[in-house]
C-alpha cells in the first residue's frame, strides 16, 4: 500500500530534488491548466539555468513568467511566447534561448518521450526554418523531418482530481499538455484540486494512469483568465 | 469595393459543408463561425483540445478551464469532445480535419505560405499553424490582397520565412477568390465592384484569368 501512496505533504517535498541545469516539462496552455503552485515552489527554491518545455511561458508575474524575474530559465521549448514583456526583453538580450517548436510537434515530442520513442518523422515544418538542419526522409512522395523526443528531469502537471495511487483526471480544456508532460518526467509531480478516495475515479475515465506519477499534492489555485470573453 | 472582414467571413462560410470538422484561425477566420449557412451543421476544432467549440459563455458559465486556442473563454456545444494536445494534433496532422481557415502575410503561386515571422521584428512563435498547414488537404487562406502601401501579398515566391511549403490551394482576399493550381493563381471570383484590372495590378504572382470572372454577391443579414 505505502509504495502506491504518492501523496506528499508540502510543496517543498513535491519539488524535492530539483537542481540547477535540470529540464522541466510543464503542462498548460496559456494560463489554462498550469501548475501554478509547483511553479511558485521552483521560484522559491531559486534553481537556475533550467531548460523548460511548455507551450507558452506565462505572462508577466504569473505562470512560468515568474521564473523569468530571477532569470531561472536559460532555455525554453515553446510554440508561442507572446503576451510577456519580460520574456521579450530577455529574448532580445540573448539571456534566454528560445527553441520555437510547432505546437503539435511539441506535444508529440513529450508523448514520444514518455512512450520510449526517441524520435519521429513529421511533415510539420518541412521547407520552413524549423526544418533546417534536420534529417529529411520521403515517405509515399511526401517529405518529413526528424524530430527528437523530449524527456524531463521533472514534469510539473496540473490535474483536477487524483487518488493517492496517482491516477489523474483533468477538467475541461485544462487537460491540454498536462497528460503528455506527465508521461515524460523522470519525476512527475501532479498538483490537483482534490485528492479523492481510491475507487472514486471511474477506471475507464482516468486520463493519466498512476504508473506515470511519482508525487501528488492537493493545492488551491487562482486560475487566472487570460482573455475573458462573454456572450451578449 | 474591397470586401469587409465580415464579407470575407461570409464568403468563406459558403465553402462549409454539412458534417465538416473545421479549424478556424485567429482573426477573420474566427468570424466564419458567425455565418454558417442555415441547415448545415459543422463542428469547430480548437487545437488546444476541443472538438465542438460553442459560443462565448455567459457571466454565469464563465470558466477558467474552458478556453479556445486563442485563449478566449468559450463553451462546449452538445456533442463536443475534449482531449489532450497530442490527440488534437493527431487529428490535425492525420488529415482528419475537413477544412482549415487561417490568415497569412504572404502566399505564392506554388502554394507556399508565410504567416508567422517577419525578420527584424519580434518573433512570437508559430503556435499550431505549421501543424495545421502540414496536415490539412483543404485550406483557405484569408488575407488582404495587398499591403497598405499597395504591395501585393500574392507572390511568385514568398519573401518571408515559410509556415508551410506547397500546401495552400485556395485564397480569399478582400478583392478576390482564387485557387492555386499548376504554379499559378486562378481568379475565380471578384469582390463586388472590383475590376479584373485592379486584381491584375495587385497580384505579383502568375495569374490565370478565365473568360468569365463572376462578381461575388452578398445579401444583407
Amino acid at each position: 500500500m505505502a509504495g502506491f501512496d504518492k501523496r506528499v505533504a508540502s510543496y517543498a517535498e513535491a519539488m524535492e530534488g530539483i537542481e540547477d541545469g535540470m529540464t522541466v516539462l510543464a503542462g498548460g496552455f496559456g494560463l489554462c491548466g498550469i501548475p501554478e503552485n509547483l511553479i511558485a515552489e521552483i521560484k522559491r527554491r531559486g534553481v537556475k539555468n533550467l531548460t523548460v518545455a511548455s507551450n507558452n511561458c506565462g505572462v508577466d508575474g504569473f505562470g512560468l513568467g515568474v521564473l523569468l524575474e530571477d532569470r531561472q530559465i536559460s532555455r525554453i521549448f515553446a510554440s508561442y511566447v507572446g503576451e510577456n514583456a519580460l520574456f521579450e526583453q530577455q529574448m532580445l538580450n540573448d539571456e534566454i534561448e528560445v527553441i520555437l517548436t510547432p505546437q503539435g510537434t511539441l506535444a508529440e515530442k513529450m508523448r514520444a518521450g514518455g512512450a520510449g520513442i526517441p524520435a519521429f518523422y513529421t511533415a510539420t515544418g518541412y521547407g520552413t526554418p524549423i526544418g533546417e538542419g534536420k534529417e529529411v526522409r520521403e515517405f509515399n512522395g511526401r517529405h518529413y523531418i526528424l524530430e527528437e523526443a523530449l524527456v524531463g528531469d521533472f514534469a510539473i502537471v496540473k490535474g483536477w482530481k487524483a487518488d493517492r495511487y496517482g491516477n489523474v483526471v483533468y477538467r475541461h480544456t485544462a487537460q491540454n499538455f498536462n497528460p503528455l508532460a506527465a508521461t515524460a518526467g523522470k519525476i512527475t509531480v501532479v498538483e490537483v484540486e482534490e485528492i479523492v478516495e481510491p475507487g472514486e475515479l471511474e477506471p475507464s475515465q482516468i486520463h493519466t494512469p498512476g504508473i506515470y506519477v511519482d508525487r501528488i499534492i492537493q493545492g488551491t489555485f487562482e486560475k487566472r483568465i487570460e482573455k475573458r470573453t462573454v456572450h451578449g | 469595393m474591397a470586401l469587409t472582414r465580415e464579407q470575407m467571413a461570409q464568403r468563406v462560410a459558403r465553402e462549409l459543408e454539412d458534417g465538416f470538422y473545421v479549424n478556424l484561425g485567429i482573426g477573420i477566420p474566427t468570424l466564419v463561425a458567425n455565418y454558417v449557412p442555415k441547415g448545415i451543421d459543422v463542428m469547430l476544432q480548437s487545437e488546444n483540445g476541443l472538438l465542438g467549440m460553442g459560443r462565448f459563455p455567459t457571466e454565469e458559465e464563465l470558466d477558467a478551464d474552458m478556453i479556445n486556442a486563442g485563449k478566449q473563454t468559450v463553451t462546449a456545444r452538445p456533442g463536443a469532445a475534449i482531449f489532450s494536445s497530442a490527440e488534437s494534433f493527431a487529428m490535425i496532422r492525420g488529415g482528419h480535419v475537413d477544412l482549415t481557415v487561417l490568415g497569412a502575410f504572404e502566399v505564392d503561386q506554388e502554394g507556399n505560405i508565410a504567416s508567422w515571422m517577419v525578420p527584424g521584428k519580434l518573433i512570437k512563435g508559430m503556435g499550431g499553424a505549421m501543424d495545421l498547414v502540414a496536415g490539412a488537404e483543404n485550406i483557405i487562406c484569408t488575407m488582404t490582397h495587398a499591403s497598405k502601401h499597395g504591395e501585393s501579398k500574392l507572390l511568385e515566391k514568398c519573401t518571408l520565412p515559410l509556415t508551410g511549403a506547397g500546401c495552400i490551394n485556395r485564397v480569399l482576399t478582400d478583392l478576390a477568390y482564387l485557387e492555386i493550381k499548376d504554379g499559378a493563381f486562378v481568379l475565380k471570383e471578384r469582390a463586388p465592384g472590383v475590376s479584373v484590372e485592379e486584381i491584375i495590378e495587385k497580384t505579383a504572382g502568375k495569374l490565370v484569368i478565365p473568360d468569365h470572372v463572376p462578381e461575388m454577391t452578398f445579401v444583407e443579414e
